[in-house]
Parts: structure tokens; sequence; C-alpha cells
């Protein structure tokens, strides 16, 4: 393994030498250096504003309007005990967190089939079916929010989790059968052939062998799906009320009808909203990269 | 070759069913609405193309049209070199990769609504920190100004959108063999030629992908212009979702609505289409 690692590193070397040899002179000396430090200053960047909304989120309302601090002076958890004494406000985080895991759960058990389908056979119109998951994927969520509501209204569950966790299966759904395709590809499918010789039934191995096979791609669709669900809010506010209110609609009456008020309400409750898809990354950050080369597999 | 088989389309089926249930019933309820009048809410009549020719003659659309396609354009003149760069710049291997890879990765997992609210925030002229430092050198965001306002979005955009460019393209080139950087070496390339004829077709796959991503979500922009601007001053800032939802919320102009609708999917299928093909 240690011939690996420096032939990564060799690569890296190679790169600076080549650019080294390119420019001899100073500009280019200075350029080679603003590169190596890019990827440190572009995180910082990224940073900078979610550092600033952590602080805001532990200053008190007067902190905030009265001082500009790079940290909090004076420092108050008021704003998260606001949060969850009040039913409403943790509420609606919960809320969003079960309508997430409900439409990964929907995505997965629907997708694994359709993916492993795509992937092992040819059938009368696959390629127009594929091409038609991904027009789901293309729809606008604002061009098919009317309808939905009326579809949910007849079908009575409006104002559920299911509907919303239902409607996020629009681009969740086709994001996971691609995904999953392109890992159940590389399984080679003598695994299939073998198992069906060993007496396997198919459900059986599907469970016992194939789903081992592609667990990490099936943390990855998961990991997908949680981001595309978890983020989304025009629709989760469309079809919700009351009961199954996300934290988005509640953050966004606070921002835009209160004109910002209570601000280190809204910072807390944004950083709430923040840290499940830190904790995600953090869980699946040695399989992200591979999620991410998918596209280049088929 | 796959085999052949036609019963695994039911394996597709429960797929089909889900995604279905939000797609094809909508649509075809938008269809439905788009060629008809809506009285009280439940006498149809109907119109023929009615809504269709409203809405291709009227200046509105177009302007907002042109508008969502100027923001797309430009938001990926910007995301895609800059992701390239980035990606280009990250070490291959390192114990640094975990952490750029993480802290990249963050802006991706914030909701959108969070992404709006925080920079509305920051850049708040009192309160917000940057507002607030800008302002003890005299500088005014003034969101009254169109390009100003404008700048914001894209800013807002960039910064949340280019990580998704410099992770598909890192990827594409940690694919890249070893070997061939060895023999750009000893064939003494020049930088821009190991670019331009090693990694660029190599990354060539999923830097498409992340085109047609970046031009998919920021074509159905929404929620960042809707609370950072609230399209404004005037309609500077109204693209083609928010003008919907809008038509369909406030006015409930089902028929219009359900019109610019099928010529808003159409659009966008038919860029994809182009896009995938040029793929």
């Amino acid at each position: 393994m240690g011939v690996d690692l420096n032939s990564a590193d060799e690569v890296d070397r190679i790169k600076g030498d080549i650019s080294s040899n390119d420019s001899k002179s100073d500009t280019g000396k200075y350029r080679r250096i603003v590169k190596k430090y890019l990827p440190l200053l572009y995180v910082i960047f990224l940073m900078l504003p979610i550092y600033s909304l952590v602080c805001y989120s532990f200053k008190t309302e007067f902190e905030i309007k009265n001082s500009i601090t790079p940290i909090p002076m004076i420092g108050t958890l008021a704003n998260y005990k606001a949060i969850f004494g009040d039913r409403q406000s943790y509420m609606a985080l919960v809320n969003s967190l079960l309508y997430v895991v409900m439409n990964n759960a929907i995505s997965l058990v629907v997708a694994v089939p359709a993916a492993y389908g795509f992937s092992r056979y040819s059938f009368l119109g696959d390629k127009h079916l594929f091409f038609w998951f991904l027009v789901s994927r293309m729809t606008p969520p604002a061009t098919v929010a009317i309808p939905l509501f009326q579809l949910y209204s007849a079908l009575g569950i409006i104002d559920t989790h299911f509907a919303v966790a239902l409607a996020h299966c629009l681009f969740t759904v086709p994001i996971a059968v691609w995904i999953l395709e392109g890992f159940i590809s590389a399984v080679p499918r003598e695994l299939d052939e073998i198992a069906q010789l060993d007496g396997y039934s198919f459900p059986h191995f599907f469970i016992k062998i194939l789903l081992p096979a592609i667990a990490p791609g099936i943390g990855v669709t998961a990991f997908f799906c949680f981001i595309f669900s978890w983020v989304e809010i025009l629709l989760a506010n469309w079809v919700t009320t009351i009961d199954a209110v996300p934290f988005g609609s509640i953050i966004l009456r606070a921002g835009m009808a209160l004109g910002l008020n209570p601000l280190g309400w809204i910072s807390a409750m944004a950083v709430l909203a923040i840290i499940p898809g830190v904790l995600l990354i953090y869980f699946v950050r040695d399989h992200l990269a591979k999620g991410f080369a998918l596209g280049q597999i088929e | 070759m796959k085999p052949i088989n036609n019963r695994s389309f039911f394996y597709i089926l429960p797929a089909l069913i889900v995604v279905g249930g939000s797609t094809i019933i909508p649509l075809a309820a938008i269809v439905n609405f788009s060629v008809q009048d809506v009285f009280y809410g439940n006498d149809f009549i109907w119109v023929g193309p009615k809504w269709f020719i409203q809405v291709l003659s009227s200046k509105e659309f177009y302007d907002t049209l042109l508008r969502t396609f100027a923001f797309s354009a430009t938001v990926m003149i910007i995301e895609v070199p800059l992701g390239i760069l980035i990606a280009l710049s990250l070490p291959r291997k390192g114990r640094l990769i975990p952490f750029y890879i993480i802290a990249i990765a963050i802006p991706l997992m914030i909701p959108w609504v969070v992404v709006g609210l925080m920079w509305l925030l920051i850049i708040h002229p009192q309160w917000g920190s940057l507002g607030a430092l800008l302002s003890l050198i005299d500088l005014q965001i003034d969101a009254n100004n169109m390009i100003v306002a404008w700048s914001i979005i894209v800013f807002v955009d960039v910064w949340h959108w280019t990580s998704l460019t410099i992770l598909l393209c890192y990827s594409g080139l940690l694919a890249i063999p070893d070997m061939y950087y060895q023999a750009a070496k000893i064939d003494g390339a020049k930088r821009w030629n190991l670019f331009r004829y090693v990694e660029l077709p190599k990354i060539k796959r999923v830097l498409m992908i992340a085109i047609l991503l970046r031009f998919l979500d920021s074509f159905m922009v929404y929620a960042e212009p809707f609370i950072l601007t609230r399209g404004g001053p005037g309609k500077s800032t109204v693209f083609l979702s928010q003008s919907l939802m809008l038509t369909a919320s406030k006015q409930f102009d089902l028929g219009h609505s359900a019109a610019v609708s099928l010529i808003y999917l159409s659009i966008i299928v038919l860029f994809s289409w182009i896009l995938y093909k040029v793929m």
C-alpha cells in the first residue's frame, strides 16, 4: 500500500514540476503560491458565513443589533432554549426529519429493484423509461405544485409527512435509480448465476448477496436522497399546513413576513438545520468521492 | 450484451408508480388545465390554445425567460471554470483531503431557505457582519440597485453550488492513472497542454454532468432570489419558478400557469436533451 501512497504523491509533485517548468519568472512563482493556498482560501470563503451564523446564534438580540464582534462577547444559549422550549419550533425540525427518513425508505425500496432491472436486462422501452426518469428530475417543482396539492387533497393526505415524502420522490427516485444502477453494474453478473446454481431463491439472493455487495452504493444513495429532500422547501411548504410543517416554512415566516425577527432565533434554527447535513457528510466522507465519480463508470 | 427479458419491466414498476404519481398525474392535470378555463372552481370550458397564445404573446413571459437564461449562463460561466481550477489545485492524496472534502461539501447540505436567510443576515447594513464591515468604509449594499441585486444572487449561488463542480471534477481527476502524468513529464509537456490533452478529456464526462445539473438547478432557482431580493428591484430578479408560483398561488390563474408550466418544462427537457447528446 505504501507504493500506492507514494505514487499519488508523485503525481502531485509531477504536476508541480510541470507548472514550474512552465514559468520560471516571478509571476509564475507568484501564481504557484496562490494555487498552493487556493483550496485553503476557498474553504475559508465557504466557512466564514457559516461561522458568522453560528456566532449570531449565541448572541442575544441586543448584542446582534448593537455591536459587531467576531465572537459572541456576552454569549447566551437563550436562542436554543427558545427553540427547544417551543413545541412548534422543535416539532418543525422533527417533521422535516420524519419526512426525509420516510422519503429515504420509499426511494430505496423502489429504486433498488428498478436499478437491478435496468442494470441486468434489456426490455421493451428500457431506454425511454430511463430517460423518462431523468425527465422527472428535470421537472421544476413549481410546475407540479398545484396539481400535486389537488391530488393529495383528493387522497386526503394533505398536511402529512407521507405527502411530502411522496412529493420529494419526484427527484430522489431518479437520482437513486441512476446511482444504484452504476453500483449494481459494477457487480459481475456471474454472481447472480452462481447464486442461482447454489440454490438461492431470488428474494434470498437479493437480500443476502446483492444488497451486501452494493452496501456502499446504498449509503451513497441514501446520502443523496437525504440532501435533496432535506434542502427542498417549495413542495414541502406547499403540501403542508399545520401538522407537518417543515422547519423551512417557519424560518421563512420569521425571516420574511416578520422582517428578520427574532434574529437570534432564526440563526439558531438555521444552525440546527445545518447540523444533520454536516453529520451525514462526516459519516460518508470516504464514499463521497466514489459516489460523485459514478458518472464516469458507465 | 444484456439478456432481453420483458418481464423485468416489473422490477421497474414500483419506481414507476411512485414517480408517476408525482409527475404523470400532475402533468396530465396541467395539460388539462392548459386548454380549459375554470369558473367557480369546477366549471371547465374548452378554450383551445388561448392560454398558450396569451403566454407566448406577453412581453413579461419573454422577459422572465430571458432573465432566467441569463442567470443560468452567468452562474455556469463562473462556477464551471472556478470549480475546475479548485479541483485541479486540490492535492490527490494527503491528510488534508478528508478535511477539504467535508468542508467543500457542506454548502450543498444546507437547505436553500437557510442559505438565503444566512446571506440576507450577513449583508444587512447594520446587523450583518459583511454589511457592517462595508458600512465602515462607506460602502452600502444597495439592493435597490439592479446590478447589486443581481450580483448578490449570483454571488450566493456561486458560494452555494461551486462545490458541486469541484467535487465532480475532483473525483474525475482522481480516476486518471498515474502513468499519464509520468508520460506527460517525460514528454516535457507544458501545464496547459497537460490540462488540455490529458486532464480535460478524462474529466469531460463528469464535467458535462456537472454542467447539466447546474443548468437544471439554476434554471429552477426559487428560494434564494425570493428571499434575498424578493424579485426586486421592480421585476429584475423574478425568475420563472417565482413568477409561476406567483400566478399560481396569489392569482390562482390555473390555465395561464399551466401553459407557462408546459412551456417551461419543454424548454428544460429540450436543453437537457441537447446537453445529453453533446455528452
